[in-house]
């Protein structure tokens, strides 16, 4: 009797976590001026919106994979108390509030910024507010949560394998592409998604650093929070289209995240 | 041409003081029970564990000898493995696993291939390129890892406990086919087995680790 009461309780507890998430998910639905969608779905400054957003945010995808599975395989590979050091810095994006973010990009890449300064002087490269910085702040933001995936496929997988390649040939680059990444394909998939869907998010670093110019580095997001005062149902139907990314890219790894696994 | 260890391995209580040297065409049997440190060296020789004093030396090249600071890497060592856990992967063909070997010492594709296929008819694997080593009986793993030590036609081929992932049966016909392949390989051998039997059937001289 006892235990059916707890076993309630705690049933009353998950439901109370479930609809605290699905309501405000649910909310946009209901309050969706359904009949106007296509027209505003349509409008020259939604349409420059969505496409800065997926351009800057499949670039950032892409750079985080290229920069990312390296750096997760010399962290998974390596015993030393340096690289743990080395983990701690390439993951604090993860915990930092992008804001924060968004301020030291500033500090190293701005026109005054540590290497910024340089970039100015010596090429009269200016980063701060462009679509480049845009894609910088989502790579700065989304790559950890890539290696964070990927370092901890490279740590599961049969260093064994590994071990023969190299007896039978092997050099160590030629086994990191032929045998650990084949091993930790779908890892990689997985955080290229993850730092894809965290890109696409992005607003507190890029607002920050890129600025929120239509037509140049404004982002669905900045979008969506600009036009919160001026149309807040315009600012409605942005945030259904994000939504409906997000649910996609979840749908898309359902074999991963939903088996219970 | 020949292959010599003298020097110590493992640590502590499995540390092993070894001295031998196999010339070409001769097979050396290292026995002895589980945990006497028979498969470390095996790993010794082929570089993936570093010796704790003394050399390893093959045809006069010094491959291990921790007090000159000499080592080779296990990828330019002229040796092959046969791993006790076989270690096929996963993700490629038997083809693609036995021709892995000739692929990175710069074989072009269609020679290794070609060379593949006939090591594998040699082992009794024809037909079975296409498969995946998870389609393969224990038995028909294990000949497909020793077609990829084989097909690179290593100075030294090392044999770690080759017939224990097997049963009964395959056993049997892989006692009588190791000795065959073996005596048409030009290099020298190391069989690392805790049965007497495998050594018997090998005809190998028998160096016990108690």
């Amino acid at each position: 009797m006892k235990s059916q009461r707890s076993s309630l309780s705690l049933k009353i507890l998950a439901f109370i976590a479930v609809i605290f998430v699905a309501l405000p998910l649910l909310s946009i639905f209901v309050r969706v001026p359904w009949s106007d969608l296509r027209d505003m779905l349509s409008q020259q400054s939604t349409r420059e919106a969505l496409l800065i957003s997926l351009q800057t945010s499949i670039i950032a995808a892409l750079i985080s994979c290229l920069f990312g599975v390296p750096l997760a395989w010399f962290l998974a590979r390596s015993a030393s108390r340096d690289l743990s050091a080395l983990r701690v810095v390439c993951i604090t994006p993860m915990v930092l509030p992008p804001v924060v973010g968004g301020i030291a990009l500033l500090t190293a890449f701005g026109r005054q910024g540590i290497v910024g300064q340089y970039l100015y002087d010596w090429f009269n490269i200016s980063l701060p507010f462009t679509r480049t910085a845009v894609v910088m702040a989502q790579v700065f933001v989304a790559m950890p949560f890539l290696v964070l995936a990927v370092e901890a496929a490279f740590r599961q997988s049969d260093w064994g394998l590994e071990d023969a390649a190299r007896t039978m040939g092997a050099s160590p680059s030629r086994v990191f592409f032929t045998i650990a990444i084949p091993a930790a394909r779908p890892a990689i998939i997985a955080g290229v998604a993850l730092a894809w869907a965290r890109s696409l998010g992005e607003f507190g670093a890029s607002i920050t650093f890129a600025g929120s110019f239509p037509g140049r580095t404004q982002t669905l997001p900045m979008a969506v929070y600009e036009l919160l005062s001026v149309d807040y149902r315009l600012s409605l139907v942005l945030s259904l289209v994000l939504v409906f990314i997000s649910v996609g890219v979840l749908a898309a790894m359902r074999d991963r995240w939903m088996a219970g696994r | 041409m020949s292959i010599s260890l003298q020097g110590t391995i493992g640590r502590g209580e499995f540390q092993r003081t070894l001295n031998f040297t196999i010339a070409d065409g001769e097979v050396l049997a290292i026995t002895g029970p589980n945990g006497s440190g028979k498969s470390t060296v095996i790993h010794t020789i082929a570089g993936l564990i570093p010796l704790r004093s003394g050399h390893v030396e093959s045809d006069g090249a010094m491959w291990d000898a921790p007090d000159s600071k000499e080592w080779v890497s296990p990828e330019n060592r002229t040796c092959a493995v046969v791993f006790q856990d076989l270690r096929l992967f996963p993700h490629m063909s038997v083809l693609s696993n036995v021709a892995y070997g000739l692929r990175t010492h710069g074989v072009n594709k269609d020679e290794a291939h070609s060379r593949s296929t006939s090591v594998l008819a040699r082992v009794g694997l024809s037909s079975f390129e296409k498969r995946r080593p998870s389609e393969l009986s224990g038995g028909e793993r294990q000949r497909v890892a020793l077609a990829r030590a084989l097909v690179v036609e290593p100075r030294v081929l090392l044999l770690d406990e080759p017939l224990s992932a097997v049963d009964v049966a395959s056993r049997a016909a892989l006692r009588e086919l190791l000795p065959e392949v073996l005596g048409s390989f030009a290099g020298a051998t190391i069989l690392v087995t805790h049965d007497l039997g495998d050594v018997e059937a090998m005809a190998a001289a028998n160096l016990g680790l108690n």
